[in-house]
């Protein structure tokens, strides 16, 4: 489904990605791994078109995505929920998720229910500017904004940074179930272990690298990320 | 006999008191009005600066010339060309929204990747060259603007009358600043504006034209400079090659009163600088008017530096 092929970006002189190739299959749940600054939100950007790689290409469903201006890439099915939200603070909930639905003629009903199914919490704040919500109500406005376009593909950038126990379990489990009904998703996380267990396959990122790939569980049962990114 | 004389003269002073308050109340009404009515065009010019400054970042400094050219324009297609008024606010409307989208090109887009102080520079230099047009084509002789429309002055009492460019004005900044609101507030197209005034990546990931957003901002703020210069020229019928500069200095002053960024902001810093100017004019001082209103200002940002209306979200983590 998306197809990444010898990406290398640079910061003016700094080389953040250095030839990663990697794939995403139709149904799959992948993560890349890897700690701070190894590159993952870098992809991500280059993925959705805000950085370009000098070398290589980019495909998504056989169409080759690597030039396409990023406001176009949302109608080819793909969303992004940014590192650190960046929901728009000082509109109200409802019209954040408007906006998520911007590419559509007009906003699907279906889609404010599903989204409302899923996060609860967000229908009972529609009204709320979204820049009085707690930090993991945001978290939820992000993802639910993604999807209201209805995406193939949901690229997620580290969405349990910065939540309580109780709602990185919650943030997962609707991963799972945003799976479930047939999306597929591009995880980014620090936790290695929550994102492994719910991965069919993962990469290992080190300093714009990628130094490891393998199923979730090959991953979560190697020594070396027990080591690096495990605790033990 | 005495007597009479006596409770006539206590009569006649009592009366003497009330004339002299209600005249001193009306004065005062009279006075708010003019001062509406100018902190409205104010309000029209700054809802531009402010806009354009929520999406751009940027401090427009041509913008007050766009209202000289729209005045122009009128002038030249209403009193040379003899188009009629209507038409002739068309074509200066028209041309003032392709305007401002040509300035979003050549001193924002071109310049994207540039430091703001090249953005300001430019912008300043794009507003000397509009004055130096307008100087060469039309010299600097004032030229004056026909009588658009004839509307009647209205009196309320005897001693209050309101002047139909009075009317005319404060009609139409009603008529658009809800118009804006609306759109603003309820249609896709403005809700996006708002978007990408808060964030141009995640706008771009919701599938949002940023470029094409702006410019249509710049455009949308140079249509109120049009109308602004509309309501500028029936009121003081005189331009010239400068006429936009200092509403427009004056207007911007009402934008960072109002909070920079803040639409419902420049409307009410726009209203009450109109007011102030013209309180202090008629009860302080003409000559100290212009010292009097940007001391206010200053006062404003000293206490509340983000101006009246303007405010900071910070982003949670
Ligand atoms: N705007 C930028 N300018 C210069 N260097 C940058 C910029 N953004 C990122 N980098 C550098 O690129 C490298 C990769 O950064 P990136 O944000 O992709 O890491 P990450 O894996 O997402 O890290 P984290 O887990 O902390 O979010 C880092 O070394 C970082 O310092
Ligand atoms: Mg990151």
């Amino acid at each position: 489904m998306l197809k990444a092929d010898d990406l290398n970006v640079y910061y003016g002189k700094i080389h953040a990605i250095k030839n990663v190739s990697f794939e995403v299959k139709n149904g799959e749940i992948v993560s890349l791994i890897g700690a701070n600054g190894a590159g993952k939100t870098t992809i991500l950007h280059t993925i959705s078109g805000l950085l370009r790689s000098t070398t290589g290409s980019i495909t998504f469903e056989d169409k080759n995505i690597s030039h396409i201006e990023p406001h176009k890439l949302v109608r080819h099915g793909l969303s992004h929920v940014p590192e650190g939200r960046h929901v728009f603070l000082q509109m109200t909930v409802l019209e954040n998720l408007e906006m998520g639905a911007y590419s559509m003629k007009k906003v699907s009903p279906s889609a404010l229910k599903r989204v409302y199914e899923l996060f609860p919490r967000l229908e009972e704040r529609k009204n709320q500017i979204a820049g009085t919500l707690s930090g993991g109500e945001q978290q939820m406005l992000a993802m639910g904004r993604a999807i209201m376009c209805h995406p193939k593909l949901l690229m997620l950038d580290e969405p349990s940074m910065g939540l309580s126990p109780i709602l990185v379990d919650q943030i997962f489990s609707i991963i799972k179930d945003l799976h479930s009904v047939g999306t597929t998703i591009l995880l980014v996380e620090q936790n290695a272990g929550k994102a492994l267990a719910i991965s069919d396959r993962a990469y290992v990122l080190e300093s714009g690298r990628i130094v490891l790939s393998g199923t979730g569980k090959e991953l979560a049962e190697s020594e070396e990320i027990k080591k690096a990114y495990l605790g033990g | 006999m005495r007597k009479c004389v006596y409770v006539g003269f206590i009569v006649k002073n009592i009366l003497t008191i009330i004339f002299r308050k209600v005249t001193q109340v009306t004065n005062l009404i009279v006075t708010l009005i003019q001062g509406i009515s100018l902190g409205s065009i104010y309000a029209l010019i700054a809802l531009g600066y402010t806009m354009v400054y929520g999406i751009a970042k940027m401090l427009n400094f041509a913008h007050g010339d766009i209202i000289m050219v729209g005045a122009y324009l009128i002038y030249t297609s209403v009193a040379l060309a003899h188009c009629s008024p209507i038409l002739g606010i068309l074509i200066s409307v028209a041309s003032c929204a392709l305007l401002g989208i040509v300035i979003e090109f050549l001193a924002y887009r071109l310049l994207r990747r540039a430091s703001s102080l090249s953005v300001l520079i430019t912008a300043i230099g794009v507003s000397y060259f509009l004055q130096n047009i307008a100087l060469l084509v039309f010299g600097s002789e004032p030229k004056s603007i026909p009588v658009l429309f004839n509307i009647p002055a209205i009196q309320i009492g005897n001693s209050i009358t309101i002047t139909g460019e009075t009317m005319l004005t404060l009609g139409l900044t009603v008529i658009i600043m809800t118009a804006l609101t609306i759109f603003i507030n309820k249609t896709k197209l403005g809700k996006a504006m708002r978007a990408v005034s808060e964030d141009k990546d995640a706008a771009m990931l919701m599938g949002i034209n940023v470029n094409r957003t702006i410019s249509i901002t710049f455009a949308i703020g140079s249509i109120m400079a049009a109308f602004a210069s509309l309501c500028y020229g029936i009121s003081y019928t005189y331009i010239k090659p400068t006429t936009g500069s200092m509403p427009g200095i004056k207007a911007f002053t009402a934008a960072v009163f109002g909070g920079i960024g803040s639409i419902p902001g420049a409307m009410l810093g726009g209203i009450l600088l109109g007011v102030i100017e013209k309180l202090s004019m008629a009860y302080i001082s003409t000559q100290f008017t212009d010292a009097i209103v940007f001391g206010v200002l200053i006062l404003v940002l000293i206490i509340k530096p983000t101006g009246l209306l303007g405010k900071q979200i910070r982003e949670k983590v």
